[in-house]
């Protein structure tokens, strides 16, 4: 039997906003005590004092780019990069090439999954085939090949007809809905926000009410069909005010904001630099202000990274040529402490809760906390630790993030899946 | 004097300062074009590339234009890439002009921010003759070069802009350029074509064309493109001529010296009707003439850094 003690870190559990310095011995794959003071001999002990340790994280919206994109990352990078910013499991979207829109690409997934991952991978299947928005995708047999969730992310089911029958079929194999709020008529060939600064730039504008017209119609449809839906990537002031009264009316309506959404404005675009071109784009500062607000009062029930990755070359090129996306999974943790924590938003417990509980009640994961009995998934985080983002440091193989050079505070130093260190930087 | 800067991207980072320093040296090289031999050794033996994602003629032969003037070699690249697929990166072309001895590169690229990647990408520098809807530095300085010769005075004068706001880089370079010269800025159009919060440069916003106006000592006139027709962005040429199309009857809402400029090329009878495009108070010619001279003196500035001896 092997065993690890971790002595002497800060225990985070979600759900009470308390901090407990405890200790953790894990048997196996398990967690098989938390106390203080844990005795026992012939252990691995490691010292974590000041170091806290937290659940295993789950990343709900992730692009691992395979099948078919592989230049662009792989299961095996894509798993690596989860490990090494504290994410235990991550759940990935389906526009790959080709698109996971049938249950034997889910089980062709599953077993590269088995393969190479190093964390935990949960498929999320399309809601139309070929993601186009016309008819629906086997969603039930996908289901039974051990999708969580279904989505178009990326584009848009403009068809409301169709998001509607999605919901009520969904909610028959009990699988959310997540949702990529976008009119496209409205977005056009915009690639930044519409705002002072599109006007500066001369970029193309999308204005905020692509997204908000959308988060209304699917409210609209989840209040009708009673199904669940989940937001992806929330980004305006409009739409976290439209998911706040939702949720008043106890509709049945989750949504997830992004570490760069909450991070930084539409200003950063003034660079041209194509790391900040995004879906949606990086917003105005009265958004991001609404965006940290909803992560305060509950509105926003989860942080997700839409870690998006892009070959350099792909993104070596003029604005508007250049895909969208971000690198998000290896700067997440450092963002949520710099951006959230330390500014008195959110609390570490409340943080975790949005990386854990919360996104493993969304999928319906038996997953998120720390627990005698329970799988050991957990991560180890420094809130002290200063360093400066490195693109060329990333294991992921999209180097394009729009926090190069920048000098961020804490990091998660170790990674255990299944009672496994799968990544230690301790 | 010099210009303390590489390249020439756009009038927003460029100080008043900068632009006087061009302006000026201007007028020496308009002093060279009015003489029987018009051509000065200046950039001998230097390499003046034009590099066009766009097509234009009426920019690219002014630069080409300027070159020969300064005695300095030419050489025409149009590139037809347009999506991330095919042909050779702007990155990868940049590389090459330099490894082929460039002094200096003239770029139009429909994409804002490219004429930035460019200069990023090469020590070389690089002018930008438009980059998609972001700037159009060249014509600004020309427009403030005409107004000055004409009016003497920039600041004060109170300069309208007529048309299609959101998708003209002239409109946003001649806005900075404007207001760091101390004019004051109107812009007239309807508001699907006037970009979000653009009432924060410091500009009038009207919809209503007499009523901008009125009491102005400009008349700045932007081509319309009839492909916006087909987008939605207003119902028909022939309604947006009813509202925004200037005539003689508007000239007389505006000061009586006023000046009708366009950035050219017009469509007479549209935006601007046929008596007005020739008439007196028109300068749409010396646009053309002094845009020879800018040219000239930013080619001379930035490949030669003003040094006056060489």
């Amino acid at each position: 039997m092997s065993k690890l003690l971790l002595k002497g870190a800060e225990v985070v559990n979600p759900g009470n906003n308390e901090i407990k310095q405890q200790d953790i011995l894990i048997e196996d794959e398990e967690i098989a005590k938390i106390a203080s003071n844990i005795k026992v001999e012939d252990v691995k002990k490691m010292d974590l004092s000041n170091k806290l340790i937290v659940p295993g994280l789950i990343d709900m919206h992730v692009h691992l780019r395979e099948p078919g994109f592989e230049h662009k990352e792989t299961i095996a990078t894509g798993t690596q990069a989860a490990a090494k910013g504290g994410f235990t499991s991550v759940a990935c979207m389906p526009n790959t090439n080709p698109v996971l829109d049938k249950e034997t690409l889910i089980e062709g997934l599953n077993q590269k999954i088995a393969e190479d991952a190093v964390v935990n991978v949960y498929p999320i299947g399309a809601i139309t085939k070929g993601s186009q928005g016309k008819e629906l995708a086997e969603i039930g047999s996908m289901s039974q090949a051990g999708i969580v969730a279904v989505s178009d992310d990326g584009n848009a089911v403009m068809n409301s007809e169709i998001m509607r029958l999605a919901l009520k079929y969904a909610g028959d194999f009990d699988l959310p809905v997540i949702s990529h709020c976008e009119d496209e008529n409205l977005s056009g060939d915009g690639v930044v926000h519409e705002g002072y600064y599109s006007t500066v730039t001369g970029l193309d504008p999308i204005p905020a009410s692509s997204e908000e017209v959308m988060v209304a119609r699917d409210i609209a449809l989840a209040r009708e069909t009673n199904n669940p839906v989940h937001i992806a990537h929330i980004s305006t002031k409009g739409a976290v005010q439209l998911v706040r009264d939702a949720k008043k009316q106890g509709i049945p309506v989750t949504c997830e904001a992004t570490p760069h959404h909450f991070s930084l404005t539409d200003q950063a675009i003034t660079s041209f630099s194509t790391a900040t071109k995004v879906h949606p784009p990086l917003r105005s500062k009265e958004d991001v202000q609404a965006i940290k607000e909803g992560l305060e009062d509950g509105t926003i029930d989860v942080i997700a990274t839409d870690h998006a990755p892009h070959a350099t070359e792909e993104k070596d090129v003029e604005y508007d040529y250049a895909p969208f996306g971000i690198s998000g999974l290896e700067t997440a943790i450092a963002l949520i402490n710099t951006e959230l924590v330390e500014t008195g938003v959110l609390s570490w417990p409340q943080a975790v809760e949005k990386l854990t509980t919360n996104p493993a009640s969304i999928l319906g994961l038996d997953e998120g906390k720390l627990k005698e009995g329970a799988v050991a998934n957990l991560s180890v985080i420094d809130p002290d630790y200063k360093w400066e983002v490195k693109p060329k440091d990333f294991v992921s193989k999209g180097k394009n993030t729009p926090f190069a050079d920048e000098e961020l505070k804490g990091q998660n130093i170790m990674t255990v899946v299944n009672g496994e260190i799968v990544y230690n930087n301790k | 004097m010099s210009l303390a800067t590489k390249d020439l991207l756009g009038l927003e980072n460029l100080t008043q300062e900068n632009i006087e320093i061009i302006l000026d040296n201007a007028k020496s090289m308009k002093e060279v074009l009015g003489r029987s031999i018009k051509k000065v050794p200046t950039l001998r033996g230097k390499l003046v590339v034009n590099l066009f994602y766009e097509p234009s003629t009426r920019t690219k032969s002014s630069f080409s234009l300027a070159a020969k003037r300064l005695s300095a070699d030419g050489m025409s690249l149009s590139a037809k890439r347009s999506s991330v697929v095919k042909g050779e990166s702007l990155v990868d072309t940049a590389r090459t002009l330099r490894a082929l001895g460039a002094d200096a590169v003239v770029m139009r690229h429909g994409v804002p921010g490219a004429a930035k990647l460019l200069a990023e990408t090469i020590d070389i520098p690089v002018l930008n003759a438009g980059d998609g809807a972001h700037e159009h530095p060249t014509q600004a300085l020309l427009d403030l070069f005409t107004i000055q010769e004409r009016k003497k005075n920039i600041a004060g004068q109170k300069v309208a802009i007529v048309g299609d706001i959101k998708h003209s880089r002239v409109a946003r370079s001649n806005i900075w350029g404007l207001n760091k010269l101390g004019a004051e800025v109107r812009l007239i159009g309807p508001s699907t074509l006037m970009p979000e919060q653009i009432e924060d440069l410091d500009v009038e916003v009207y919809s209503d064309l007499e009523a901008g106006l009125k009491n102005v000592d400009v008349a700045y006139l932007l081509r319309i493109q009839r492909e916006r027709q087909d987008k939605g962005f207003f119902p028909t040429i022939k309604e947006y001529t009813k509202f925004y199309g200037v005539r003689e009857k508007h000239l007389k809402l505006a000061k009586e010296d006023a000046l009708i400029m366009h950035p050219g090329p017009i469509n007479r009878g549209i935006e601007i009707s046929s008596q007005l495009a020739y008439d007196e108070q028109s300068v749409i010619e010396d646009q053309v003439s002094n845009g020879v001279a800018i040219r000239m003196a930013l080619l001379y500035l930035l490949i030669e850094g003003g040094n006056q001896d060489e």
